[in-house]
């Protein structure tokens, strides 16, 4: 996993574009027990290739319904979001086939092997069988999964099983990648792997939005980090910059205070 | 529309849900072997039973014909009986299956018949029980032939000829093929049988590519694929009609076969009901045909209901009640009597059954195959739209 994304060509046509921008991007859902719920209120943000940016809250904040609005699996109740400048309400399948989505919800195919999950997926990414072929052999060699390429998905380890939803984020080699608290219910080990994953990714090139409520990680990993409570979200900066607002020094104490000075 | 990605969810489905031994079980062991062998074993233990039951001397009781001994002489007399001691309790004792039947024989039996009076032989046995229809059979059989014989008599001592009690015969005559009788016999039953075991082929894999999906979580990573929703619903709608249709078909044959065996097994006797099977192949391509629409139906239903649901649980919860909505409506086209019309013909599950029944019978009245036809691919096209705007509503989709 050390150089995961070696063999892929860094975007350099997309350095200065803005991959991702949302403009008041909410989303509201009826519920019968709670009525009107608001999970993410006129939420702005934008994202550039090469880096990564982080939307950090607790449980319930509103990041995966923002990034459920993102990758085109929610509709927005009002605003806009751009995807590789696709608007994600009127262009949905344009967006889908430039982001590689992973959460800890998108689960594989038990019956499937490793190989035909990702060719799969390769496949209805409409590529072209024998661009698909050498791709599959490029990535299984590179994350190290000829060893159980062909063993079914429901056989595989939780750490076999992240690698290969990696593959299928990335055989049709996307610009953005989506991360929604990828490590959630991972090892140490494996959570470790996945973020490496995720910093090669921005190493590359790719526009990186990741998700967590895990400070180290956010800490560890984002050029960005927008802190989001209650669907809103409250601050935005780099790690340094979140700190100077703050006054405070761990990333644990800056998302405490800004949760309880501005929500 | 794009045939590509419909065909990349098809043969991925189709993959997935080979390996899926609770599929093959469904589609292949169940139709193929266990419901034959299960018309074949219950089919030959019943024709051994009453075979057996036929070779048994039955216990009957006879009570009273103390002052008739012609006839009580006679009646001892057959080797066909085991009499048992009269007994105030006959009715309990036949109940309770210790003899067959009784036989009342009433007093001044025999004197009233050298009189020529009106009298009657009460016999009394269980109704519905094999060895007691059996005995009772036989006694009234017995009685038969003594009051033919005394009809005999009486003519010839009266110089009468038989015309004076039978002046003239009646015949029935079947003009129908006996391909037209079978088609008769087999449309009561095949339609009923296909449907549910189209129904019955496509609940598992419907249930498991949409609720199955949601509870597993490869719905999501699939919906994140750039393939249009309307796509991904035709690939799994397509996959399970295939299921269903193969499940039908695989049934309908091996329980042909099955019958066949049984046919074989009961010697070509006419009484029995699929003596007579013999069904014309182009009825049965016409049949299949029409089972397509339906299957497709079927299929699109099942996938709409199994979307809506959070779970495979939920979702069976609401498969019961919609397999009783088909089968319904299934059984009521295998009523006696019941015809097509225009109406009928508009009415899903029943006008396919009843137009079946037609064709097996040789009536191919084409206004009726269109309509029937027709209706039922408007029916699955109406099922595969719902099924497809559920497949795009999110709050659907993220149910929970």
């Amino acid at each position: 996993m050390q150089d995961l994304l070696v063999a892929l060509p860094p975007r350099e046509d997309d350095a200065r574009k803005q991959m991702i921008e949302t403009r008041q991007l909410t989303k509201v859902f009826q519920d019968k027990k709670r009525g009107t719920v608001t999970a993410v209120d006129r939420v702005s943000f934008s994202c550039v290739p090469g880096k990564v940016f982080g939307l950090l809250g607790v449980n319930g904040a509103g990041k995966t319904t923002c990034l459920r609005m993102l990758a085109t699996l929610l509709r927005p109740s009002s605003g806009t979001a751009l995807v590789n400048g696709f608007d994600v309400q009127r262009e949905p399948q344009k967006v889908r086939a430039g982001i590689g989505f992973l959460s800890a919800a998108t689960a594989l195919y038990g019956r499937l092997t490793a190989f035909e999950l990702v060719q799969y997926f390769g496949r209805l990414h409409g590529m072209e069988e024998e661009v698909l072929r050498a791709r599959l052999e490029e990535i299984f060699a590179l994350l190290g999964m000829n060893e159980f390429r062909d063993r079914r998905c429901d056989k595989l380890s939780t750490g076999m099983k992240q690698k290969t939803s990696i593959a299928r984020t990335l055989v049709h080699d996307p610009p953005v990648m989506i991360f929604d608290e990828p490590t959630s219910g991972l090892d140490v080990l494996t959570a470790r792997t996945v973020i490496g994953f995720i910093r090669q990714c921005g190493q590359r090139g790719k526009t990186v939005v990741f998700s967590t409520h895990v400070m180290s990680e956010a800490e560890k990993l984002c050029d960005t980090i927008a802190i989001v409570h209650g669907g809103r979200k409250l601050a935005e900066g780099t790690l340094a910059q979140l700190r100077e607002q703050t006054g405070e020094t761990s990333l644990e104490d800056v998302f405490i205070k800004t949760v309880e000075e501005k929500s | 529309m794009k045939l590509h990605p419909i065909a990349i969810v098809y043969f991925k489905e189709a993959r997935d849900l080979l390996r899926d031994r609770r599929i093959l079980i469904s589609m292949i062991v169940v139709p193929l072997l266990i419901m034959p062998l299960l018309i074949v074993t219950v089919g030959s233990l019943g024709t051994k039973m009453v075979g057996k039951a036929r070779q048994e001397i039955p216990k009957v009781m006879l009570l009273g014909g103390e002052d008739s001994p012609e006839t009580t002489k006679a009646l001892r007399g057959l080797k066909t009986f085991q009499f048992v001691p009269a007994s105030a309790d006959f009715t309990n004792l036949i109940s309770e299956k210790k003899i067959g039947a009784a036989v009342e024989i009433p007093a001044g039996f025999d004197a009233a018949l050298a009189s020529g009076q009106d009298t009657t032989v009460q016999i009394y046995g269980y109704e519905g029980e094999l060895r007691s229809s059996i005995a009772a059979g036989s006694l009234e059989q017995f009685f038969r032939q003594r009051r033919d014989a005394l009809i005999q008599r009486g003519l010839a001592e009266r110089h009468l000829p038989k015309t004076v009690l039978t002046p003239f015969a009646i015949k029935q005559t079947n003009v129908a093929s006996a391909r037209k009788v079978g088609g008769n016999i087999a449309g009561m039953i095949l339609p009923y049988m296909v449907v549910l075991m189209c129904l019955t082929g496509a609940l598992y894999p419907a249930i498991d590519l949409t609720a199955g999906e949601k509870e597993r979580g490869t719905m999501e990573t699939l919906l994140c694929s750039p393939v249009c929703r309307r796509h991904l619903v035709l690939g799994k709608v397509l996959i399970v009609t295939t299921v269903s249709l193969a499940t039908g078909f695989l049934a309908v044959t091996s329980n042909g076969a099955g019958l066949l065996v049984m046919k074989s097994l009961a010697g070509g006797a006419k009484a029995a009901p699929f003596a007579a099977l013999d069904l014309d192949p182009l009825a049965l391509a016409g049949v299949c045909l029409v089972m397509v629409p339906v299957a497709a139906f079927l299929s699109a239903v099942l996938i709409a209901a199994g979307l809506y649901a959070r779970s495979t649980k939920e979702a069976n919860s609401y498969l019961q009640p919609l397999m009783i909505l088909v089968i319904l409506p299934a059984i009521a086209g295998a009523m006696p009597g019941m015809e097509i019309n225009s109406r009928l013909a508009l009415i899903p599950i029943l006008n396919v059954n009843l137009l079946s029944r037609e064709l097996l019978t040789g009536l191919w009245h084409w206004h009726y195959i269109a309509l029937v036809f027709g209706s039922t691919c408007l029916y699955a096209c109406a099922a595969i739209g719902v099924a497809i705007g559920l497949y795009q509503r999110e709050e659907v989709l993220f149910r929970n």
